[in-house]
């Protein structure tokens, strides 16, 4: 049954598909988490969101409009933060709801494209087209080059912001290139997971791993694993019991966080006991 | 020798409040020096002027003989910020030995990963503070006091040539803060250029060699004996809300 499913060419492109996504996601979720910045994730979805509308209201490929607004909106929150001195997530509550905004007035100014709307929404890996696929690939490789490149300064900003800076790290440069990595990462999990659940699958490995380990590396193996057996388990979980694949994906993702959580207290359990 | 800090006529303002003004200061080679000041006096923003976190409104800062608006070599200054002391997020996954490893970028180029060499430089800077035993402890289990020292690792572990350090003390028990500043005494010995940003007017008793005294202004600058037996200290704790510990 389960050779049966992967002799599917579409089962083996959202396979291949969900496999880079969840490396991406689960690296550059842990830093989101840290840096108190996990509604970034959230936010550019709903920017993704218009870049979809926009996309599909002019008739043109929704995944390269998706990508150029998302990015925008990236460096915009940016922008908005350094310069507007707003506290915490307020930047991003104001792009994010002036996105769905761009969508909502599309998508009934478009008629029409509704349908395809909510495949973004809700995600259908299963059905990855091969310039999908190819372009997905591309960009979560260099998400994960990226993050691998710059994973030590990464650490260090996140740990200790001005001491990064007083070390001449180019911490402006750094903060940009996450939030354009998150962006990123965003645009190619709208397929796989849509757009309403990929913020999990950003949020979800890295908060799971975090309540066992006590090394940022141990905890960054973790999590990728964690993002992987979600992935890959709800994928085969979905193919079996014929059930939606992102949200077998990211019900096996909270349950694998619910797991973590109680592991991490189990002595306290036993105490109890 | 061309000193290898030098303040020269800096001024500074948040928001048109003016912090520092036209401070002048020389730190030398082999220089052990406490900037001390009351709460407000400017003594943080001084040193976050010397780090390149603030730029001046007016003045210059020279580092190693450089304007510090060309100056590169960011290792050659160790820093250790005062809310090392307390910031320490439990939930942040993070050993004392990938702690002090972040010093070590400081030095590289991209791509910035560690070598062999490294590893070393990590070790020998844990040895220093007496802190090797805890390399891949969790640094939220640690103590105030160790987590200080694990940071000082950090700050050392790039062989800087200045060490400054913001409020070191903040939150460590009496004891363990003797112990840290014997400790500083011996790098100081060993030519490490040491500059403590503080409120503890008794960290003057037996450890610094020059004293600063900060409140917008520079009130006086010269050597230990100088500021214990002038009618300065008494006017300055007069005048201050400093806290006073006697070792």
């Amino acid at each position: 049954m389960l050779l049966e499913l992967f002799s599917y060419p579409f089962f083996q492109r959202a396979f291949l598909a969900g496999i880079l996504l969840a490396c991406s996601a689960a690296l550059l979720g842990l830093f989101l988490i840290l840096r108190k910045d996990a509604m970034l994730g959230h936010g550019l979805t709903h920017t993704a969101f218009a870049g979809v509308a926009i996309a599909l209201f002019f008739h043109i490929s929704p995944f390269p409009v998706a990508l150029v607004v998302s990015s925008l909106a990236a460096f915009i929150i940016l922008k908005v933060r350094e310069k507007a001195g707003l506290y915490g997530d307020t930047a991003v509550a104001i792009l994010s709801s002036i996105g769905i905004a761009i969508g909502i007035i599309l998508a009934s100014l478009g008629k029409n494209f509704n349908v395809n709307l909510l495949s973004f929404l809700f995600g259908n890996i299963l059905a990855v087209s091969n310039l999908e696929l190819y372009s997905s690939l591309i960009l979560s490789f260099l998400v994960i080059l990226t993050l691998i490149f710059f994973y030590h300064e990464l650490i260090f900003v996140t740990f200790d912001e001005e001491s990064a800076r007083a070390s001449g790290l180019p911490v402006a440069q750094l903060d940009a290139i996450l939030a354009l990595l998150t962006a990123i990462t965003v645009v190619i999990g709208m397929k796989v997971v849509g757009l309403l659940l990929i913020s999990a699958l950003l949020v979800l490995p890295g908060a799971s791993a975090l309540q066992i380990c006590s090394t940022f590396f141990h905890t960054t193996l973790l999590a990728l694993f964690l993002a992987l057996l979600s992935v890959c388990g709800g994928l085969i979980l979905a193919g079996f019991l014929n059930l939606p694949a992102s949200g077998a994906i990211i019900l096996l993702g909270g349950f694998l966080f619910a797991l973590c959580f109680i592991i991490r207290r189990i002595p306290c359990i036993l105490n109890l006991w | 020798m061309p000193p290898l800090i030098s303040i020269r006529n800096v001024s500074f303002a948040y928001d048109g409040e003016l912090v520092l003004e036209d401070v002048s200061l020389d730190i030398n080679q082999g220089d052990f020096l406490a900037i001390l000041g009351p709460n407000g006096s400017g003594k943080s923003t001084l040193l976050r002027l010397i780090l390149g976190l603030l730029k001046p409104q007016k003045g210059h800062i020279y580092l190693f003989g450089q304007d510090q608006s060309r100056f590169k070599e960011w290792w050659r200054l160790g820093y250790v910020p005062q809310r090392a002391t307390y910031h320490v997020d439990p939930v942040f996954p993070i050993s004392v030995k990938e702690v002090v490893q972040m010093g070590r970028l400081a030095r590289k180029r991209f791509p910035r990963f560690f070598n062999k060499q490294d590893e070393e430089a990590v070790i020998f800077a844990l040895k220093k503070v007496e802190m090797l035993g805890y390399l891949h402890r969790k640094i939220s289990q640690l103590s105030g006091g160790q987590q200080q020292r694990v940071f000082i690792a950090r700050a050392i572990v790039c062989e800087p040539e200045v060490l400054l350090l913001d409020e070191p003390t903040t939150g460590i028990d009496a004891a363990s803060q003797e112990r840290f500043y014997d400790m500083l005494l011996e790098f100081n010995k060993t030519g490490l250029t040491i500059v403590i940003v503080t409120h503890d007017i008794g960290i003057v008793n037996k450890h610094v060699r020059q004293v600063a005294c900060l409140n917008r202004k520079l009130v006086y600058h010269g050597t230990h004996e100088e500021f214990c037996s002038s009618p300065k200290l008494a006017e300055y704790i007069g005048d201050h809300h400093l806290v006073i510990h006697r070792h």
